[in-house]
């Protein structure tokens, strides 16, 4: 791919002891779609404010096109944020909002400062209110818009000044389900088309996965990976990668050899190779990757203690040897019936210990933790900046 | 509209019927009738002698209330961006006068401005008269005929009156517009930032248009007081700043007894002063409706 656009550098940040970034390194190519994941309070926004210029980081340094720019205010850099609600000027109508940025004198090439004229102006904000499908809005006040409607207004406004790079802080955040799946493939479309950087902040994990040439997982200040949507998914770093990132039993295992991991006693052939011999690890095993098959034919044996009924699959909770299981199937298996499972090489991925360790994927408390999945992706996440500042 | 608690409404409509709508309904048939009560407009016209005293007074109000605003609007805004304690100490600072008696203030402004009050005496014991006699008489063409200065002439005149009047009604400037500045959205500053514009541009396009609804009400709530007052000239004008106030006050208590003329001239001003609400609010209507977003 193309050459590296934007380099975070050792960034830390601080506020008032409170240590909200640990040395943070990160390079944004030209023209991807990066995406920085986390939960409330891991850093992203911080990290997208450092870009944005609306903050300095304690530590390290920001180098945007090989200059260093920590000391550049906003104003002077090639970078726009659509933020969180949007910001959009209640006095201006739709039109003035978007033509914001194009009104504000800009250095020429001979340094003096020089206005664009009228019809340029006009041009150009008519031009994106057709790539935002907002034509014939343009004399609106702002306050008359859907929610919707504001987010594309923004939108608008940020792009119409045509920077390198555009900042997303959870621009979704607000909108029901329904259109935050449309806008996800409007932005997706945008993007590609007027070729420029986009790097968006969010916690919903689908979202990035959709959207993102490349994902990065934050957690307490620290990136915990970066890779490509289906590297992240299928090959987590971490506990906390895996079980951010989908569903996932995290199970304890001791590596015997290469190919061949050991999980409550048995061997399973795995793909991982490169380490320790009887090292211990972490084994991430995707409910979807589970086959059910008859107990006797099974590599493991398990009683299924829960049935959840989630359209296109069950959700079941299955027992083995005191260790919870989520599985995905689309066949029945009742409550209480004994089961045996497969589990294929390729669904098998071994990880090294970490901090995570033993603090996710188990699901003997399945119903609550599923509630308090389900709240995250539906509630904007609107603690993070008042968690940060 | 009909609410189960409307009946405790009642006193203060009562209230309201009695000592407001009634007395305007009074002042109106005053101002029409002659001191036989017979119908006449010749209140009006023998209004065209009063004209310096009503330019006076809207000359006069109209620079308070512009001082108030060129002080007021700067100290609202560094209150509304500094911290907490800031704002504390400030608006302390700001309603401390106002526990005092609005009379007794303006009567201490006397005592600091009289010709024997305390800057001039001031300046006397710094010696600064002597100076300035010193110079006027090595510079005057004819020496003998300077006169020597012993005081600076503050009390009575227009600039004492103003004074008073930014004095007495600058909190109603700040206090507004400071409401209104300190709940700006933070974003939308960073915003206007992100779309390149300077400090300078974000305060012109951003903060000055939305804080437009707050200097509004400041500017209503200093002019229409200053522009009848009656005891700030009184005080500190020292009987030559007559304004509207003074003259309607003579109708009614002082020597020039004519309660008909006064009622006349009151409902003039009146009208003059709803006028200039009216249009201004029309003004910014426009602005108030987007801050309510």
């Amino acid at each position: 791919m193309s050459k590296d656009l934007i380099c975070l550098s050792g960034c830390s940040m601080a506020f008032d002891d409170v240590v909200v970034l640990d040395n943070v390194n990160l390079n944004i190519k030209d023209k991807e779609f990066l995406t920085l994941l986390g939960p409330s309070g891991c850093g992203k926004t911080t990290t997208l404010r450092i870009i944005g210029g609306f903050q300095t980081p304690t530590s390290g340094d920001i180098m945007f096109d090989g200059v260093r720019i920590n000391d550049v205010p906003p104003h002077k850099r090639t970078i726009n944020t659509v933020f969180q609600k949007y910001a959009l000027f209640p006095h201006l109508n739709v039109y003035e909002n978007i033509a914001f940025g194009l009104r504000i004198p800009k250095p020429g090439p001979d340094g003096k400062k020089v206005s664009l004229p009228e019809e340029e102006i006009d041009r150009r904000v008519m031009e994106m209110l057709e790539v935002v499908n907002l034509k014939g809005f343009e004399k609106r006040r702002v306050s008359q818009l859907s929610g919707g409607q504001q987010q594309r207004v923004a939108i608008a406004r940020a792009l119409v000044n045509r920077p390198k790079v555009l900042l997303l802080d959870e621009p979704l955040g607000a909108l029901d389900l329904k259109l935050r799946k449309d806008m996800q493939n409007e932005l997706k479309r945008i993007q590609q088309a007027m070729e420029i950087t986009f790097v968006y902040v969010t916690h919903d994990q689908e979202e990035a996965l959709a959207m993102s040439d490349t994902v990065v997982v934050m957690d307490g200040g620290r990136i915990q990976q970066i890779g490509t949507p289906e590297d992240i998914y299928n090959e987590p770093q971490n506990a906390f990668v895996a079980d951010f990132i989908g569903e996932s039993n995290i199970i304890d295992g001791i590596m015997r050899s290469d190919g061949v991991v050991e999980i409550f006693n048995r061997r399973f052939a795995c793909l991982d190779k490169g380490f320790d011999k009887d090292e211990a690890v972490d084994v991430v095993i995707r409910p979807e990757d589970v086959d059910i098959v008859p107990e006797d034919q099974g590599q493991l044996k398990g009683t299924v203690t829960n049935v959840t009924f989630k359209g296109m699959q069950y959700d079941i909770i299955v027992d083995f040897y005191g260790f919870k299981w989520l599985i995905q199937t689309t066949d029945l298996s009742p409550v209480g019936s004994r089961i045996g499972i497969k589990i294929d090489p390729d669904g098998i991925h071994v990880m090294k210990k970490s901090e995570y360790s033993g603090m996710f994927g188990d699901y003997s408390s399945y119903s609550e933790e599923y509630e308090e999945i389900g709240d995250v992706s539906i509630e904007p996440d609107e603690e993070e900046s008042g968690d940060e500042e | 509209m009909k609410n189960k608690l409307s009946g405790f409404a009642v006193p203060y409509v009562i209230w309201m019927a009695l000592f407001v709508v009634v007395p305007i309904l009074i002042m109106v048939m005053y101002a029409f009738t002659t001191s036989d009560f017979y119908a006449t407009a010749e209140n009006f016209s023998r209004m065209g002698a009063y004209l310096s005293v009503f330019v006076r007074s809207f000359r006069l109000a109209v620079i308070a209330t512009l001082v108030c605003l060129l002080i007021g609007y700067p100290m609202a805004y560094v209150m509304a961006k500094e911290g907490p304690g800031f704002q504390r100490m400030a608006m302390a600072l700001i309603m401390l006068p106002m526990w005092m008696n609005f009379l007794l203030r303006t009567y201490s402004w006397m005592s600091i401005l009289e010709n024997n009050g305390l800057i001039n005496q001031l300046f006397d014991r710094i010696g600064l008269f002597d100076l300035i006699n010193h110079i006027g008489l090595a510079v005057a063409s004819e020496p003998d005929k300077y006169i020597p200065i012993t005081h600076f002439q503050m009390i009575g005149t227009s600039g004492a009156v103003v004074l008073g009047m930014v004095y007495n009604y600058l909190p109603f400037m700040i206090l507004p517009i400071y409401s209104v500045i300190v709940k700006l959205d933070g974003s939308l500053l960073e915003a206007a930032h992100d779309l390149g514009a300077s400090s300078v541009t974000v305060f012109r396009k951003v903060i000055l248009p939305l804080s437009l609804p707050g200097v509004l009400s400041g500017v209503t709530m200093v002019f229409v007081p200053s522009v009848s007052t009656f005891a700030i000239s009184r005080l500190l004008g020292g009987g030559t700043q007559m304004m509207l106030g003074d003259l309607i006050e003579q109708q009614f208590l002082g020597g020039a007894y004519n309660p008909h003329l006064g009622a006349a001239i009151s409902m003039v001003m009146m009208v003059i002063v709803v006028v200039c609400m009216v249009v201004m609010n029309n003004f910014g209507e426009g602005e108030e409706q987007a801050v309510m977003l």
